[in-house]
């Protein structure tokens, strides 16, 4: 296996991104670095590593260790190297006699008080302490410890009070104060790189402890979010991952892309042998910049988990037990029963479903499977339920469906609108670089029903929060550009270069009728007008000003108008074709845009091109040598549809939970049960499989080669880390799959069919795995226009020529509240756990968050009877749950909110089956509904747990 | 074909047509034809004339107008 260990050099203090530059002598050599960047970071720049403790290069000096002292010619004494700037013509010399005694006595003083188990000490191999009493030439400490902070009794055997006992509360690491040289670089990393502030140093002196939260806190009971940056900030063993105390040092490491949300960072996967020691962040990750969240860092555990399925298994019916079989019974059963379906109902009458947790390579032939073998185009994937409408709606007014811009992007906007997304739970680490800008003075206007972590927190605080009714969207969107029109907010050579000026025209009176200003809107909305006209004059007279959106927007009957009002703002501002603009969606899954580019959906083929179009079908009907369906193919909930009525028989399904994860789980249900013959292939028995006839036991990140394309069009390689424990990668299953049915396909690395892609694609015409090693990643379009990809869409014109506005009229939802249901619930995720919590709830996350509830204002609470922890039962039109409840002014009155991660839960059997009129995205943001005080589980939960119990039994292995 | 099936049918093509409404008549028009003819597979179509051949009761009037230009799928 190759090993990827690119040296992640520390340079001690962050990058200058100033553009004038300086040269300067260090030790006699030459160096020219960018104006505000520190004499330690240019020696590192040469290869001269000053002895160092308090920097890392993820954090600002700090100037506290004074071992990095340095001496310059002609200025007094010997300043420390991280915090003093570079100069034109220093002379600096960063060794001599004088430096040398000096840090050894700074060493000789850490040393004192530190402990001296090294050989047993988990950091051992991997501490910079450690480094540095070696770099020094630390030979004999001449202190004896008598008043120390890690010994836990005193010479005489009582009691130390300056010890302090290990803090093991958090699972996944651990905070011994023993070994702590209090350099602050942990308080420093949760301030500047994670944003929470939930580090202090308290006391003063000798009494200065890193301390987390508020006084009696522990790690855990303290606001810290388990990001991992101070781990891996922490140069000694005070903060370190439990797995390296209880394997030991990782000795080989894979770069690879986290498996989560659609930030996309990129990982270290250190290892030992082929055991997963750990994963740190990737300093040169694009998306990442070497930070990281809870679920990338610590929750990668379900890969081992016990639940894995490692054997395929088939039954005939679905009342049957599960029987384990080899991969060939099982792909012949799957073959034979799909063919028999296809000659006796036609080749309509099955479909695929992709995996936007799959690889882009893997998706491609999934969609490829149906096709070219089964011969309809019957494919869809999770975004039908995420993002269709992004796809739809930029589509129509930019040219192309993606976001427009880099993550870096976010360090030079100016104001940004976050609508409908909550990115400190669902895309952490974008939400921590956001932070970062905001707390450096950027401008933040959330649109959100809820008060989330964003709106306020440390240091940060948004300008206007527009808490609307869910559902009303489009009012507010439009009514910001109302403002923007009339009060003449328009950039209108902006307009005129680079829109269709009548289409403009149009859009103007449409948006300037009286219907859509704030003050007509508020009695829908909820929101005061002047609040909204002040939030527009901000968003189009601030600067640079960026769009953030996430479900909040899409996932309603009205999502694709929404994100088509997002991009006529930003059209309307001149917001986009920059740096610090833009229009973009957080993507959930972290191949959501990988999924959608490589062909998922039913009326478009790879690079988002109709299927109706002869040309394109062509060059897919040369390589593949078959004939492709001109027409559309079934929709997710068409296929259910379908199976209903009868017409739908066969489906298979890859990494994709739909009982769980789709609306009106009834139906849902009904549909499944409706089918001969449902093939899943997962990691898991998911909620799925109760219905399913085959499974194809999965893959995940870590045991395959592919690549991922996150929010940002970033197309980053997935390695593999270890062998599959099933037998095979996933792309691997497909292709057995496709020959058990008859094809020919003859893949041996998945670098063999991102060719096929970049040979049939236009916008990866340039993508190759070469590429991908030596670049590390590329934003698509990657063409013989841009060899090197696409960090900004649309700067010189929009990819469909001139950009266009389009109207969007607000027309409200068919769900309403009423005297039955009088409330509206609205959905969505938490940080520590990850969509139907499949991977999340089978690791150590659950203790951030065991269970959904659902959260409740205190006046809707207080009339219904209900206190904070009871069980409720929770009613639509739909379907019945019941769940704790939370009572919280987070949400506005009238207004409930519970996130889906389990599926005990079942918040779907509340969701109903309206959807977006261009997508069918479902609406699962608005539901009306009434919550009473219950007893405990619905006699749906009851039925349904006891069905899902019979559905996953499985026969013992015959001998 | 259900009559429920048909009514969800009927509902969807009316959540188009108020999309549709907002833009210049016979723009709209088109777009609406094109949509369902771009994201309706076959099997929804048919239904959908099964709905428009009865009458097209329960229609808003844009899709009645851009039913002409909805493509009526090869018979099976």
């Amino acid at each position: 296996m190759k090993d990827f260990i690119i040296p992640d050099r520390d340079f001690g203090t962050p990058a200058s991104k100033s553009k004038t530059m300086v040269t300067l002598t260090i030790d006699g050599f030459d160096v020219t670095v960018p104006e505000g960047t520190s004499i330690m970071r240019a020696a590192a720049e040469i290869g001269i590593a000053v002895p160092k403790l308090c920097a890392t290069d993820s954090v600002d000096a700090f100037g506290s260790c004074r071992l990095c002292l340095v001496e310059i010619e002609g200025r007094n004494g010997t300043p420390a190297s991280c915090t003093t700037p570079v100069a034109p013509g220093l002379k600096v010399h960063t060794q001599n006699a004088k430096l040398e005694k000096l840090r050894r006595g700074v060493m000789e003083l850490y040393i004192s008080d530190h402990p001296l188990d090294c050989l047993t000490c988990s950091a051992n191999g991997d501490c910079e302490l450690q480094d540095m009493a070696g770099a020094v030439g630390l030979r004999d400490v001449r202190y004896e410890a008598v008043d120390t902070h890690f010994k836990a009794k005193d010479n005489s055997g009582k009691a130390n009070p300056q010890w302090i006992p290990k803090d093991d509360s958090n699972p996944y690491f651990s905070y011994d104060p023993a070994k702590c040289i209090v350099c602050s670089r942990c308080v420093r990393a949760c301030e500047e790189v994670q944003g929470t502030f939930a580090l202090t140093i308290s006391g003063r002196g000798f009494d200065s402890r890193v301390s987390a939260g508020m006084a009696g806190d522990n790690f855990l009971s303290s606001e810290c979010v388990s990001c991992g940056a101070c781990v891996a900030a922490c140069p000694t063993a005070t903060l370190q991952e439990k797995s390296v105390i209880e394997l030991g040092t990782p000795v080989r490491s894979v770069i690879t892309t986290c498996a989560y949300c659609g930030v996309g960072c990129s990982f270290k996967a250190e290892l030992r042998g082929d055991e997963l020691v750990r994963m740190t962040p990737y300093k040169n990750g694009k998306a990442n910049r070497g930070h990281s969240c809870v679920k990338g860092r610590f929750a990668y555990g379900y890969a081992s988990h016990k639940d894995r399925i490692l054997s395929p298994m088939i039954r005939d019916s679905i009342n049957d037990p599960w029987k384990e079989v080899s991969w060939a019974e099982a792909l012949d059963f799957t073959a034979k029963r799909m063919k028999g379906i296809i000659a006796e109902h036609g080749r309509q009458s099955v479909g695929v479903i992709t995996s936007s947790r799959c690889t882009n390579e893997e998706a491609y032939l999934v969609q490829k499977l149906t096709r070219a073998v089964f011969m309809n185009n019957n494919t869809d994937t999770c975004a039908r339920v995420c993002h269709s409408p992004t796809g739809y709606g930029l589509g129509q007014t930019l040219g192309t469906s993606a976001g427009t811009q880099d993550f870096d992007s976010v360090e030079e906007t100016d104001v940004v609108i976050i609508i409908g997304a909550n990115p400190t739970d669902g895309h952490p680490v974008f939400a921590s670089r956001l932070k970062k800008r905001l707390r450096a003075g950027a401008k933040l206007i959330v649109i959100d029903p809820r008060r989330t972590d964003i709106v306020q927190g440390p240091h940060i605080k948004a300008q206007h929060h527009l808490a609307l009714t869910p559902g009303t969207n489009v009012a507010i969107v439009t009514a910001l550009a109302h403002v923007i029109v009339t009060e003449g907010l328009f950039d209108e050579d902006f307009i005129r270069n680079r829109c269709d000026w009548d289409e403009f025209q149009d859009y103007a009176e449409f948006v300037s009728q009286p219907q859509n200003s704030p003050e007509a809107v508020q009695m829908l909305t909820g929101v005061p007008a002047e609040q909204v006209r002040e939030a527009a004059r901000l968003y189009a007279l601030g600067g640079n000003g960026s769009i953030y959106y996430g479900l909040g927007v899409t996932e309603h009957s009205q999502g694709s108008t929404t994100v088509i009002g997002i991009a006529n703002l930003a059209m309307l501002t001149g917001n986009v074709g920059r740096p610090g603009v833009g229009v973009n969606p957080l993507r959930g899954q972290n191949n959501v845009q990988g999924s959608c580019d490589m062909g998922s959906f039913p009326h478009e083929l790879p690079g988002y091109r109709h299927v109706k179009i002869d040309a394109v079908r062509e060059t897919y009907e040369k390589v593949w040598g078959v004939q492709i369906d001109s027409e559309p193919g079934l929709r997710i909930p068409n296929m259910l549809d379908a199976a209903v009525e009868g017409t739908f028989k066969g489906l298979y399904c890859q990494g994709e939970d739909i009982l769980q994860s789709d609306p009106d789980t009834k139906h849902v249900a009904a549909g499944l049960a409706a089918m001969d013959c449902v093939i899943v292939h997962d990691l898991f028995l998911n909620e799925t499989a109760n219905y399913a006839h085959v499974f194809l036991p999965g893959s995940p990140f870590l045991e395959k080669d592919g690549t991922f394309t996150n929010a940002e069009r970033r197309i980053n390689r997935v390695r593999k880390v270890m062998a599959p424990r099933q037998g095979y990668a996933d792309w691997e299953i497909t292709q057995m799959l496709a020959n058990a049915m008859g094809a020919d396909w003859t893949y041996t690395h998945p670098s063999q069919i991102m060719d096929e892609i970049a040979l049939t694609t236009p916008s990866f015409a340039g993508v190759t795995y070469e590429k991908l090693e030596t670049m590390g990643s590329i934003q698509w379009p990657c063409n013989e226009k841009a060899p090197e990809g696409t960090p900004l869409m649309h700067v010189d014109g929009f990819v469909r020529g001139k950009g266009k506005f389009i109207n969007t009229e607000y027309v409200a939802t068919d769900e309403r509240t009423g005297p039955r249901f009088p409330l509206l619930l609205t959905t969505g995720r938490i940080l520590s756990q990850y969509n139907v919590g499949a991977q999340t709830r089978r690791t150590s996350n659950v203790v951030w968050h065991a269970e959904d509830v659902l959260e409740i204002h205190p006046h809707d609470a207080e009339v219904r009877g209900v206190k904070d922890g009871d069980w409720v039962r929770l009613a639509s039109r739909s379907g019945e749950t019941t769940l704790h409840a939370k009572i919280t002014d987070r949400v506005t009155p009238g207004v409930v909110y519970t996130t889906f991660h389990h599926p005990d839960t079942q918040a779907n059997v509340i969701t109903t089956d309206y959807s977006d009129w261009a997508t069918n995205c479902p609406e699962y943001k608005v539901t009306a509904v009434q919550v009473a005080p219950s007893n405990g589980p619905s006699e749906w939960q009851e039925d349904y747990a006891a069905q899902a119990r019979l559905a996953r039994r499985i026969l013992p292995a015959a001998e | 074909m259900s009559h429920d099936a048909h009514s969800k049918l009927i509902y969807m093509a009316n959540q188009i047509a108020k999309f549709m409404e907002s833009k210049p008549h016979d723009e709209g028009v088109a777009m609406l034809a094109s949509h369902i003819n771009d994201f309706w597979e076959p099997r929804m179509r048919n239904h959908l004339f099964e709905v428009l051949d009865a009458g097209g009761q329960g229609l808003r009037p844009l899709v009645l107008e851009a039913a002409a230009s909805i493509r009526r799928p090869a018979a099976a």
